[in-house]
This record gives C-alpha cells, sequence and structure tokens, in this order.
C-alpha cells in the first residue's frame, strides 16, 4: 500500500507552479510556435546554427535568472541536494545523454508532449517516469543509501 | 529580437514555476518518486496544472500556421515510438532518479547558485557533448 506523506505534500503550490509552467510553455508555443522542451533548448546550443543561438539563450538566461527575480519578492524556498558528487556526475551525465537520445524530458515530453496528446510523448513520459520509480526503489530500499 | 523576449518571458516563468512548485528542490522530486517509502504526490499536481493549461494552448496552436507573433509554427509532428525514445526514456529516468535533477530544475538550482548544481549541469552537457560526439561518428560510419 502507498503512505501518503502528508506533511510534505503541497497541493496548492504545486498546483500553482504547474500553471505558471503551463502558461510557460503556452505563451512559448502562441508567441513563438515552439515547443518549450528544455534540454532540445540546451541540447541546440551545442550544435550551434546561424539565428539559433539568441532566443535559446534568452529562454536559458530566463530559467536560470528566475531564482534571482524570486528573492527581490520572497525568499527562496530550500534545495536540498543530498547526492554526493560521483552521484551528480552520474546522474548528470545519464539525464544529458537519455534526453537528447530520446528526444526530450519533463518538460518536451512531459508537460507539452501530453498536453498535445502525443502517443510518442506518453511512451517517452512512461519510460522516464518508470526508470525515475525504479531507481529510487533500488537506492532508498534495495541499496538503503 | 522580440522573438528572443518571448523566449526570455518563457523561461524566466517556466523557472518561477519550478520554485513555485517545489520542484527546483530535489528532494521533493524524490519524495514523489519513492513510491515504496512515505509518497509525495505533489508532482502528479505541478504536472496536472501544466497540462490543463497546455492542452488550452495546444487546441488553439492546432488551428494556426503563425504564432502570434507571426513566426511558423514548429509543432513536432513525430508519431513513431522507437527504441530510441524508450531507450533515451529509461536512460533518463535513472539519472533523474539518482539525483532528483532533470533539466530545468537543475538550471534553476544552478542559478540559485547552488555548487552542487553546477556540478549536475555540467556533467548533464557533457552527456549532452557525449550524444553528440557518438551521434555524428554514427552518421558517418
Amino acid at each position: 500500500m502507498i503512505e501518503i506523506a502528508w506533511s510534505n505534500f503541497t497541493p496548492w503550490s504545486a498546483l500553482v507552479g504547474g500553471i505558471l509552467i503551463g502558461l510557460a510553455a503556452a505563451s512559448f508555443l502562441l508567441l513563438n510556435g515552439r515547443i518549450a522542451g528544455i534540454s532540445g533548448i540546451l541540447g541546440g546550443l551545442l550544435t550551434p546554427a546561424r539565428g539559433d543561438i539568441a532566443w535559446r539563450l534568452a529562454f536559458l538566461i530566463g530559467l536560470i535568472g528566475a531564482p534571482t527575480v524570486w528573492i527581490l519578492a520572497s525568499e527562496m524556498p530550500a534545495i536540498e541536494i543530498n547526492a554526493g558528487y560521483p552521484a551528480l556526475i552520474i546522474a548528470g551525465l545519464l539525464v544529458g545523454i537519455g534526453t537528447r537520445y530520446g528526444s526530450g524530458c519533463t518538460s518536451g515530453h512531459g508537460v507539452c508532449g501530453l498536453s498535445r496528446l502525443s502517443l510518442r510523448s506518453l511512451a517517452a513520459t512512461l519510460s522516464f517516469m518508470a526508470a525515475g520509480f525504479i531507481t529510487v526503489f533500488v537506492i532508498r530500499h534495495l541499496l538503503g543509501a | 529580437m522580440k522573438y528572443s523576449i518571448a523566449s526570455f518571458i518563457s523561461g524566466l516563468v517556466f523557472g518561477l514555476g519550478l520554485i513555485v512548485s517545489g520542484m527546483s528542490n530535489p528532494e521533493k522530486v524524490l519524495g514523489f518518486l519513492d513510491l515504496a517509502g512515505l509518497w509525495d504526490p505533489s508532482l502528479a499536481f505541478v504536472m496536472g496544472g501544466a497540462i490543463l493549461v497546455g492542452l488550452g494552448a495546444f487546441a488553439v496552436a492546432r488551428k494556426r500556421t503563425l504564432s502570434f507573433l507571426g513566426f511558423n509554427m514548429t509543432i513536432p509532428g513525430h508519431t513513431h515510438i522507437d527504441k530510441r525514445l524508450v531507450i533515451g526514456g529509461l536512460t533518463f529516468g535513472a539519472g533523474w532518479g539518482i539525483a532528483g535533477f532533470c533539466p530545468g530544475p537543475g538550471l534553476v538550482a544552478l542559478g540559485a547558485g547552488e555548487s552542487k548544481a553546477m556540478v549536475f549541469v555540467a556533467a548533464m552537457l557533457a552527456g549532452m557533448v557525449i550524444f553528440e560526439v557518438i551521434e555524428r561518428a554514427r552518421t558517418k560510419a
């Protein structure tokens, strides 16, 4: 049986944040005609094409600058990173290779793909969700880390 | 220019959404991925909220050939579900489960000055470069 962590569960802020993420993806789509897939926007910078660089940088500057804008109004919520450096490096490599090989991540396939009712993105989302669940199960409950 | 301004605003709002939702905190993401422990369903609400808005946006976008700023709609039309998609997804998911970071939250945490996020993002970029190198070697062969 699944036990819910009621003390950590934050449905309202999650929903509000999700709506903001949806608005970001919607504005990107309706203004620029593109999918807001973060791994794709970042990965495209590694094989730069003429006229294809500025908007990618602009998006990433906005994303990376969000905490700076946030602290003008409110205190930044905690960012707890418990993984050690070797784990962070392995995780980063897997995320980098996997998102490029699978043509998307939680934003491109998860948010945008499911919003456009793409079966391909559903398959991708189920794949990374399943791998995420299994990996956490193995690390936390089999290895006890 | 207006293309880049719209990009900047979308990126900023996306990042603020990740902060509000709690998804910039890897421990919160891992709380969702840990089904066998004390489960935090919050991430499902983030996805739900985002998709709710997204459904409306894509319904509007589908009827248009040009965006509101006059740019071509470049919505992917691929429908094939192949090995690359699934293996890529599984690989990404494994990395996601190890550290609790996917690309967006990793970049936001980097922007918050977290040194561990810098290591994650550097490794992620290295992974993307490795992918490009392998991909190029493959297409040449």
